[in-house]
C-alpha cells in the first residue's frame, strides 16, 4: 500500500483558495451515504459481514467505470486497519476520512481500529474519497475549493451511478436510501461548504449568523466537523435535512439562498473594519503577520488564530507579499499529524511547537 | 422602537430571520435577546428526537386502545436490532429495521426531517432501468398510492414557491414532478432518472 503520508506532492485541491466567492468560501463538500441490499449496517454487522461488504465495494471502487466518473488519474485504496495512527490522523486532517472512521468506532463505541474497513482517494486532486464502512457502508464525498455545490452534484451522482453498476442499494419507497442512522436517510445527500469568517467574528456578529442559519434548518459547525470548534474563524455550514427535499432543491437552497447572503454579511463586516476601523485592523492583521515571523513556540489553535487575520489582511490589500493560497495551506500544515509527518522521529509537545514555529517563519519570510 | 418582547427598553437588536420561506422580524433589547440567544434551536441531535418523538407501545394510552389487536414490534426479525437498543444508539441494524419499525419511526423521522416524510429526489438508477416489471418499480418507488403523495407534497412545494416569487426553484420543482409523474404514469421504462444525466 501507497502510504499516505509521503508522496503526495499537489493534493488537497480544496485549499488552492480559487472558484466562485473563494474569498470567503474555502471549500464546497457533498457527501452521499448509502449501504448494500442484503446485509446489515455495522451496528448488527460481524466481522465476516464487513469483510464481505469491504470486498464488495472495493472492486467496484478499483473499476474503470468508478475511475472515469470520479475523474481522478488514479484511486489509491488505503486498508485503514491496517495502517498506523498517525497516518489514518494524516487522512483525518486532509478532510479525507472522518474522525470517526480513524477510530473504527461507531457512536455507539463498539468497533475499534482493527474493524475491516478503507477508503478509496482519487489522486492527485483528492477530490473523491470514498469511505467503507464508516456508520455507512458507502459514504461518497467529493470537495472542491470556492461554491461550488451544483459542478459537486453532478459529480457525485456520476460516481454514485458508477458504484450502483454493481452494487445493489438498499433502497425504501417511502424512507429513500436507508441508512443507519434516521437522520441521513432519503436523498442520503449532504452538503457543506467551508466559510472563512473573520470579520463578522471580529464585529461580534457572528453568533446572529449562526442562529439565523440553525434557523433555516442548518448545521453550523466547526473546521473538522460535527463536534469540534471554528477553528481559524472557519465554519461548515451544511444541511440537516435529508427527506422530502431533492438533490437539485437543496443544492438551490444552500448554493443561490443562504450562503450568497452570509457572503454578503462577510464582506459588509470586512467593508466595515476597513472603513470604520482602520487602525486597528491593520494593527491586527499586521501584528498577526509579525508574531507568525518570528515566534519560536506555537501551537495549533495559535496558528490557526494568527493565520486566519493574516488572510484577512491580505483579502483587504493590508499586507503585501503573502499569498492567500500560502496561507490556506498554512492552515493544514500546522496540524499536528502533518507536522509530525514531516519529522523524521516522534516529537514531544514542545519539539512540535517549536517545528510549527520553524515551517511557518520560513514560509512567511520570517527571521 | 421598543423591544417587543418586554416593552420596556429600547430594541437594539434587530434580525431578519427567514423560516420556512417566511420573512419575520425581531426587535429586542440586549437582555431580551440574550435569553433568546441560550434557547436551544431547533435542530435537535438524534438522542433528543428520540426521546421526544418515538412512539412507543403503551405510551400514547388513547391511541393504543384503537389499536391494540396489533402491538407494535419490538425487534427486527431479519437482524435482531430491539426498539431499546435503537433508543440507545440512535442507530438501526438494517435495511428491514425500517419496515418492522416504519409506523414508531415515522413521527421521529418527520421531526428530524422538518416535516419530510416522504423520499423526493434520486433513485437507484440501474435497479430502476433493469426492472422493466411493475412490481420491480413498485418495490423501489412504491405503489401508485405512495408515488401520488410524493406528487401531491410536490405539487404544494411548488405552488408555494410561486406564491413566493421563487421562480428558479419552482422549475426545479417542476422538473422533478415531470420524473415522478413519468413513472406514475405507468411509463415504467427507465424514466425516472432522466433530466440531469450526462
Amino acid at each position: 500500500m501507497s502510504r499516505p503520508s509521503t508522496g503526495w506532492s499537489g493534493g488537497a485541491e480544496w485549499l488552492r483558495g480559487e472558484g466562485e466567492a473563494s474569498d470567503v468560501v474555502m471549500s464546497s463538500r457533498a457527501r452521499i451515504a448509502r449501504n448494500l441490499a442484503g446485509y446489515p449496517f455495522m451496528t448488527k454487522a460481524t466481522s465476516e459481514d464487513r469483510v464481505q461488504v469491504l470486498d464488495l465495494c472495493r472492486r467496484r471502487i478499483l473499476s474503470d467505470e468508478f475511475k472515469r466518473a470520479s475523474g481522478a488519474e488514479s484511486v489509491m485504496w488505503v486498508d485503514l486497519h491496517d495502517v498506523d495512527k498517525l497516518e489514518r490522523q494524516v487522512l483525518v486532517e486532509r478532510h479525507l476520512i472522518s474522525r470517526q472512521h480513524a477510530r473504527g468506532k461507531l457512536t455507539t463505541g463498539k468497533g475499534g481500529a482493527d474493524q475491516p474497513r478503507g477508503v478509496a482517494i482519487g489522486l492527485p486532486s483528492e477530490r473523491v474519497a470514498v469511505m467503507v464502512n464508516e456508520e455507512d457502508q458507502l459514504r461518497i464525498q467529493v470537495i472542491r475549493s470556492g461554491l461550488a455545490l451544483s459542478q459537486l452534484l453532478e459529480q457525485i451522482d456520476r460516481i454514485d451511478d458508477a458504484l450502483e453498476q454493481g452494487l445493489d442499494y438498499a433502497f425504501h419507497p417511502r424512507f429513500g436510501y436507508l441508512t443507519a442512522c434516521p437522520t441521513n436517510i432519503g436523498t442520503g445527500i449532504r452538503f457543506s461548504v467551508m466559510l472563512h469568517l473573520p470579520a463578522l467574528k471580529l464585529t461580534g456578529e457572528i453568533e446572529r449568523v449562526k442562529r439565523a442559519a440553525e434557523d433555516m434548518s442548518l448545521a453550523v459547525r466547526g473546521f473538522y466537523g460535527e463536534g469540534s470548534d471554528a477553528v481559524g474563524d472557519l465554519y461548515q455550514v451544511s444541511n440537516q435535512t435529508t427527506l422530502g427535499k431533492s438533490e437539485h432543491v437543496l443544492v438551490h437552497e444552500l448554493e443561490r439562498e443562504i450562503v450568497p447572503r452570509i457572503i454578503d454579511y462577510e464582506r459588509h463586516a470586512r467593508r466595515t473594519l476597513l472603513e470604520k476601523r482602520r487602525a486597528a485592523t491593520d494593527d491586527r492583521t499586521n501584528r498577526a503577520l509579525g508574531v507568525l515571523r518570528t515566534a519560536r513556540l506555537l501551537g495549533v489553535e495559535e496558528s490557526m488564530q494568527l493565520l486566519s487575520h493574516v488572510r484577512l489582511g491580505v483579502l483587504l490589500g493590508l499586507l503585501e507579499g503573502v499569498e492567500q493560497q500560502r496561507v490556506n495551506h498554512l492552515m493544514l500544515l500546522v496540524q499536528q499529524a502533518h507536522l509530525q509527518c514531516s519529522a523524521t522521529r516522534e516529537l514531544s509537545q514542545q519539539e512540535r511547537r517549536i517545528e510549527r514555529a520553524k515551517l511557518v517563519r520560513k514560509s512567511l519570510g520570517g527571521t | 422602537m421598543l423591544c417587543e418582547n418586554c416593552g420596556q427598553h429600547e430594541a437594539t437588536i434587530h434580525e431578519v430571520l427567514i423560516k420556512g420561506g417566511t420573512k419575520m422580524e425581531k426587535h429586542l433589547c440586549e437582555v431580551c435577546a440574550q435569553v433568546a440567544a441560550s434557547e436551544p434551536s431547533s435542530n435537535l441531535p438524534i438522542n433528543e428526537l428520540i426521546s421526544k418523538y418515538m412512539v412507543s407501545p403503551g405510551v400514547h394510552a388513547g391511541e393504543a386502545s384503537e389499536a391494540r389487536e396489533a402491538p407494535a414490534p419490538t425487534v427486527c426479525p431479519s437482524c435482531a436490532m430491539t426498539v431499546r437498543e435503537f433508543r440507545q444508539s440512535g442507530l438501526l441494524g438494517c435495511p428491514v429495521c425500517y419496515s418492522v419499525f416504519e409506523d414508531q419511526l415515522g413521527p421521529l423521522i418527520e421531526r428530524a426531517h422538518e416535516g419530510g416524510a416522504c423520499h423526493v429526489g434520486k433513485t437507484p438508477r440501474r435497479a430502476l432501468d433493469s426492472g422493466r416489471e411493475r412490481g420491480d418499480v413498485e418495490r423501489l418507488l412504491g405503489d401508485t398510492r405512495e408515488r401520488a403523495e410524493r406528487l401531491g407534497a410536490l405539487r404544494k412545494q411548488l405552488t408555494d414557491a410561486v406564491e413566493r416569487e421563487q421562480y428558479e426553484r419552482a422549475a426545479q420543482l417542476r422538473d422533478e414532478m415531470r420524473r415522478v409523474a413519468s413513472v406514475l404514469g405507468g411509463d415504467v421504462g427507465g424514466n425516472a432518472g432522466d433530466g440531469e444525466q450526462a
